[in-house]
């Protein structure tokens, strides 16, 4: 008996095999990515799919629904769903817009005000959520559309456009929200580019996917964010404060989408009120193929990551090869397939882990 | 061992508006004592477990600690006073790792000041050893997915979860129902276990073989309103089993189904009485 287990510590403990990486949540995500990345670099080699600027077409596009995806990501792990991220995110660069054009406001003061804004959507949503128990699928429906109609009323009312200018915001404010980025090292024929034309908003996502990896994985709070979607009774009963982590999610994506605004508000020097409805579909998308189960109590960072990843080369990557454009829906509607049906047989990987140790 | 009881419920009522679920229920469990509640469904059992644990307060009556009366704030507060509920399915998260279930809400960790670390490593030791303490040695990994875990498993690391977490009266809301022959003699003993180490056991069960191998006192629960209490050896399975049914039905159905044998050379029914 002692042997047994002392072998079974071993196996489970060493985590190097490969059978206990291919169990990791991410395991399928980033599998789907190489995949992807292969593919696309084989078809799109002559159109210079692999080449720094090449990359950064599908890294900032990546970039921009990866900021969105990983607090849609935290809420479809404790069981919600939040819609209205695709009226946050032009709410995010008008309110920024009007708080310099209209208030006079200093850039990073616009941007705090924004945050706040998009911070208090956020709390409304959340509220309703967990006051009222409509599913937050409803819920946020009716918030896009609401945001949608105070974004054009109020930009009318306030600034009598709703394509609005945003003034330049200073060399450092720029480097930071929103500008193009490159790092060549070398000069002349022996530079090498290490990466080329990448927006402000690529070094935001890797630097808030870095936070959010350490609030769901390292930190205690990342626990019950599962627990709540596990099992939301059961976590009030351990007495996990679900209502207010729920609403302080919420407020979490709601600033999240209005960044993204605020970083293609700064980047464009412009704004507008257009509701990006594409938006709320690619971050799902982006979700669940970074393996996040759409029931709750699962999913990781990283696996979104590589989701959002696997998802800007797809939605992309198609303009790098011969393939007709036309075919570009087809093949993201493919990969949600693909990934939903691998996510779930590596989840069944995951649970099963023990069966095999009975004997 | 002290005579207070740990817990005690004296008279106590529970309405919800106009409809009255609890009557003048008085009960008590001493340390070291399991108290089966049994009950048929809609008996009034889950409100019950509910006023016991804090959820709902009780519209008249006094609840009891240690003798003294309380009034629970909410759940939080009884458990704090040590009054522990593990309910049907366990309280644990199939999708999450045996040492972050056993730690959920009371997690381990290390690091200083805002950047606070889970400790995984401590976590799923101590998960694994106290688990194994309570006669599950099947479970040594504590990263293991508790949906890989069996049924019985789920309850008892429930079980092991509240025990370590200073639990003195441990009420199990239907630990058994779900659970097979063999699942459900395996939580027994685990009930036994905890009974062993001095906790109040409150045991709530329509499985009256279960409540007899653990029960030290009964209560039998109809309407809301407590129709017996007694202790172990003084009534029979089949006393017990007509008290929850309500007496009559019972004995009706007995009759009908030894009516049935004697029409049919002795065999019984094809529908075997429930066990």
């Amino acid at each position: 008996m002692a042997d047994t287990s002392n072998n079974e510590k071993s196996t489970g403990g060493s985590g190097f095999s490969l059978l206990g990486l291919l169990r990791r949540p991410e395991a399928g995500a980033a599998a789907g990515f190489i995949l992807v990345f292969i593919f696309f670099s084989y078809f799109g080699w002559d159109k210079n799919f692999l080449t720094p600027l090449g990359s950064s077409t599908w890294l900032n596009f990546a970039s921009k629904v990866g900021i969105i995806a990983i607090p849609v990501g935290f809420l479809m792990i404790a069981g919600e769903l939040d819609i209205s991220v695709g009226a946050m995110i032009p709410a995010g660069g008008i309110v920024m817009a009007m708080a310099t054009n209209q208030f006079g406001m200093n850039i990073w003061f616009a941007v705090g005000f924004t945050m706040v804004v998009a911070g208090m959507i956020g709390w409304v949503n959340g509220m309703l959520v967990t006051r009222t128990q409509v599913p937050s699928l409803i819920v946020t429906l009716a918030t896009l559309f609401v945001i949608a109609g105070l974004n054009a009323y109020l930009s009318k009312q306030i600034a009598g456009t709703t394509q609005h200018s945003v003034p330049d915001a200073g060399i450092v404010s720029e480097f930071i929200l929103g500008d193009y980025h490159s790092w060549i090292i070398g000069e002349g024929e022996n530079s090498f580019t290490i990466f080329r034309s990448l927006q402000s908003s690529f070094f935001i996502w890797i630097v808030f996917s870095i936070v959010c990896f350490y609030i769901l994985h390292v930190s205690p709070w990342g626990n019950w964010i599962f627990a709540m979607g596990g099992d939301q009774e059961s976590a009030r009963n351990a007495g996990i404060p679900t209502n207010g982590l729920k609403i302080a999610l919420f407020m979490l994506s709601a600033m999240a989408a209005a960044l993204v605004g605020v970083t293609e508000g700064v980047l464009a020097n412009s704004a507008s009120t257009t509701t990006q409805f594409g938006m709320i579909f690619n971050s799902i998308i982006c979700v669940v193929v970074g393996g996040v189960l759409l029931t709750g109590g699962f999913g990781t960072v990283t696996g979104t990551f590589f989701g959002t990843l696997t998802f800007g080369i797809v939605f992309q990557g198609i303009n790098f090869t011969s393939f007709d454009k036309d075919l570009n829906m087809l093949f993201i509607g493919v990969l949600l397939l693909i990934a939903v049906l691998m996510n779930d047989t590596f989840r069944k990987l995951a649970t099963n882990a023990s069966t095999k140790k009975k004997g | 061992m002290s005579d207070t009881p740990v817990i005690e419920l004296r008279n106590v009522d529970k309405s919800f508006g106009p409809i009255d679920v609890l009557h003048e229920i008085s009960l008590k469990v001493k340390a070291g004592e399991v108290l089966c509640l049994l009950g048929d469904n809609g008996a009034g059992k889950s409100t019950l477990i509910k006023t016991l644990a804090g959820v709902h307060a009780p519209t008249r009556g006094e609840v009891l600690v240690d003798g003294q009366p309380v009034k629970f704030s909410g759940p939080k507060d009884a458990q704090n006073r040590g009054i522990a509920t593990v309910h049907q399915f366990g309280g644990t998260y199939p999708l999450m790792s045996v040492g972050r279930n056993f730690f959920m809400g009371e997690e381990p960790t290390k690091g200083f000041g805002p950047f606070k670390v889970f400790d995984r490593k401590t976590a799923n030791k101590i998960a694994v050893e106290e688990v194994q303490k309570m006669g599950i040695t099947r479970i040594t990994d504590g990263d293991r997915l508790v949906g890989g875990l069996s049924g019985g498993e789920r309850q008892s690391l429930a079980i092991a979860r509240a025990v370590y977490f200073g639990a003195r009266v441990l009420i199990l809301d239907e630990p058994t129902a779900a659970l097979g022959v063999k699942q459900a003699a395996h939580v027994l003993r685990i009930v036994n276990e905890a009974k062993k180490r001095g906790l109040a056991v409150i045991f709530i069960t329509h499985q009256v073989m279960h409540a007899m191998t653990v029960g030290d006192h009964f209560a039998v629960l109809i309407r809301g309103a407590i129709a017996a209490d007694f202790r172990k050896g003084e009534k029979s399975r089949e006393e017990i089993t007509d008290l929850m049914a309500g007496g009559q039905n019972m004995a009706d159905l007995e009759a009908s189904i030894e009516g049935y044998m004697e029409t049919h050379d002795g065999h019984p029914p094809k529908v075997s009485a429930a066990e």
